[in-house]
C-alpha cells in the first residue's frame, strides 16, 4: 500500500494567508491544487512536506479571462477548464492539443496549471505550451508580486524560481496579431507522458515570420526552449524547407535520455519531425488568423 | 482531524490522520467496498469516484481535501431500489468479466452521461480512457454506456 509519510494539512482562505503560512513554517509546507503530481511524489517519499496547504478553496484563481492584450489564467484554472476554454481555443489553440493528450479526462478533472508548471516535470507538456508562447507567470510572496518569463521561472529539473515562501498566482499570455500554435505529442499509450513532445507558436506579419518560439517536452532534464529556431526564422517566410531546418535545429540542441520509451537517437528523430509538424499547423492557424 | 464527508447522501465524520487517501476513507469509514483500491498510482481508474459532481481518482485525492465535500460512489447509484441505466447496461451488454475495473467504469460513464446524454462511441471511448480493464472488454463497456444513453432517452419520452 502506497500512504504518504504523515503531515498535517490546512485548508488555505486567501492567497495572502497561503503564503503567510509558507513564510511560518520556513520550507517545510508545501502547496497542494490539484494534487496529481505533489500525492504520488508524497507516497514514493519523493516529497515530503510536513504540512500540506490546501488552496483547492480559492475559486478567485480559477479563470481563464482577456484583460487588455493579455490573456490571463489562475494558477487553479484545471486542465478540463484549459481544454474547453473558447478564448484560449481562439488565441493559442496549442492548449486544446496539449490537453487532449494530458494524462485522462478524469484526472483532467483535479490538475491545475499552477499544479504542472510548478512540477516542473521535464516531461509534461504544458511547459513546453508556455514557453513556446511566451507566457509570463505571476509570482507572489509578502513582498508583492513579481513576473518573470518562462526562461526565468524555469531553473532545472522539478525545480522552478518560485521560493520556499512564494506561490505561482497566474500566467499570462499577450495577444497578437497573425498569431498561429499548435502542440505535437507522440505517447507509447493514451494518456502517458510524452515519449517527446514539441510545442509551437508562431506569429506572422506581411508574410513573413515576426516571431517564433518552439519549445520540448520529454526531450531532455528540463523543459527546453530552442531559441536558434528564433534566429533561424525571425523575418523569413515560413515554408517548408525553414521547418525542416527548424527540426533539425530542435534535434541537435535536445538532450534526451534512453529509457524505457525509447534510445536517443530515435528520440532526437521524433523531436525533429514534431518539431516541423507543430510550425506547420502552428502556420497555417496563424495564416488563418491573418486572412 | 476530524472530517465530515457527505458519501451518497449520508454525512459520515471521523477523525483521521491528514495522509489518508479518499479510497481508504471511503472503504473502512462507511464500509463502503465497492469502490477498488487498485494501482494506487492514479493509472487504473479502479477508484473513480465523484467528487462534488466531477469524477476524480479517489486513491490519489486526501479524504481531508474532501472534509465538508459530497462523494458519490457506485453504491449511490442505485436509487430507491432501481438500478442507474449504467448499471443495467453494464448487465445487459455483459460490460464486465472479473469485474474489479467495473465500479470506475461505471462512475466515469455516469459523469459523461451527466455532462453528455448522447455521447458518440469515441466519446465513450474517451471518457473512459483514465481507466483499465484487464479482461479487455473495452467493446461491451462502450456497448454498455451506449445502451445507457439510449434508456435514459427513452425515459425522458416517456416522462
Amino acid at each position: 500500500m502506497q500512504t504518504p509519510a504523515k503531515c498535517d494539512y490546512e485548508r488555505a482562505r486567501s492567497v495572502d494567508a497561503a503564503i503567510a503560512s509558507l513564510v511560518e513554517h520556513e520550507g517545510t509546507a508545501r502547496i497542494i491544487a490539484g494534487g496529481h503530481s505533489l500525492i504520488p511524489m508524497m507516497k514514493l517519499r519523493l516529497a515530503q512536506p510536513e504540512l500540506l496547504i490546501d488552496i483547492n478553496d480559492l475559486e478567485e484563481l480559477a479563470y481563464i479571462e482577456r484583460q487588455g492584450d493579455e490573456i490571463r489564467i489562475g494558477a487553479m484554472t484545471r486542465h478540463v477548464d484549459l481544454l474547453k476554454s473558447d478564448l484560449l481555443a481562439e488565441h493559442f489553440p496549442l492548449f486544446a492539443d496539449a490537453e487532449e493528450v494530458i494524462a485522462d479526462p478524469v484526472v483532467r478533472n483535479r490538475g491545475t496549471i499552477g499544479g504542472s508548471l510548478c512540477q516542473a516535470d521535464p516531461g509534461e507538456d504544458l511547459s513546453a505550451v508556455c514557453s513556446a508562447i511566451k507566457c509570463e507567470v505571476v509570482i507572489r510572496g509578502t513582498e508583492g508580486e513579481r513576473v518573470i518569463s518562462m526562461d526565468e521561472f524555469h531553473v532545472g529539473p522539478y525545480v522552478t524560481a518560485v521560493g520556499a515562501a512564494e506561490m505561482l498566482t497566474e500566467v499570462r499570455v499577450k495577444v497578437r496579431p497573425g498569431a498561429g500554435s499548435a502542440h505535437e505529442k507522440v505517447e507509447r499509450r493514451a494518456g502517458d507522458f510524452a515519449i517527446a513532445a514539441a510545442s509551437a507558436g508562431v506569429w506572422v506579419e506581411g508574410g513573413t515570420v515576426a516571431d517564433v518560439g518552439v519549445a520540448l517536452a520529454a526531450a531532455g532534464p528540463f523543459t527546453i526552449d530552442v531559441h536558434r529556431v528564433e534566429e533561424l526564422m525571425k523575418g523569413q517566410a515560413p515554408t517548408e524547407e525553414i521547418f525542416e531546418k527548424a527540426g533539425e535545429i530542435a534535434a541537435e540542441d535536445c538532450m534526451p535520455m534512453a529509457d524505457t520509451r525509447g534510445p536517443i537517437d530515435y528520440k532526437r528523430h521524433l523531436v525533429g519531425v514534431l518539431t516541423k509538424r507543430a510550425l506547420r499547423r502552428a502556420t497555417a492557424r496563424a495564416l488563418q488568423q491573418e486572412a | 482531524m476530524e472530517v465530515t464527508i457527505t458519501i451518497n447522501g449520508q454525512e459520515v465524520t471521523r477523525d483521521i490522520e491528514p495522509r489518508m487517501l479518499l479510497v481508504h476513507f471511503i472503504r473502512e469509514t462507511p464500509g463502503l467496498t465497492g469502490t477498488h483500491w487498485g494501482c494506487d498510482t492514479s493509472n487504473c481508474g479502479a477508484c473513480i469516484v465523484h467528487l462534488d459532481d466531477k469524477a476524480v481518482k479517489s486513491c490519489t485525492v486526501l479524504a481531508v481535501m474532501a472534509d465538508g465535500r459530497e462523494v458519490r460512489t457506485v453504491e449511490g447509484l442505485e436509487r430507491d431500489g432501481n438500478l442507474d441505466p449504467i448499471q443495467e447496461g453494464f448487465h445487459e451488454q455483459h460490460a464486465l468479466h472479473c469485474g474489479f475495473c467495473t465500479p470506475g467504469m461505471m462512475m466515469a460513464s455516469r459523469a459523461l452521461l451527466d455532462e453528455n446524454p448522447d455521447p458518440t462511441r469515441e466519446e465513450i471511448r474517451e471518457a473512459i480512457s483514465g481507466g483499465i480493464c484487464r479482461c479487455t472488454g473495452y467493446v461491451n463497456i462502450v456497448n454498455a454506456v451506449r445502451w445507457a444513453a439510449e434508456r435514459e432517452a427513452e425515459i425522458k419520452q416517456e416522462a
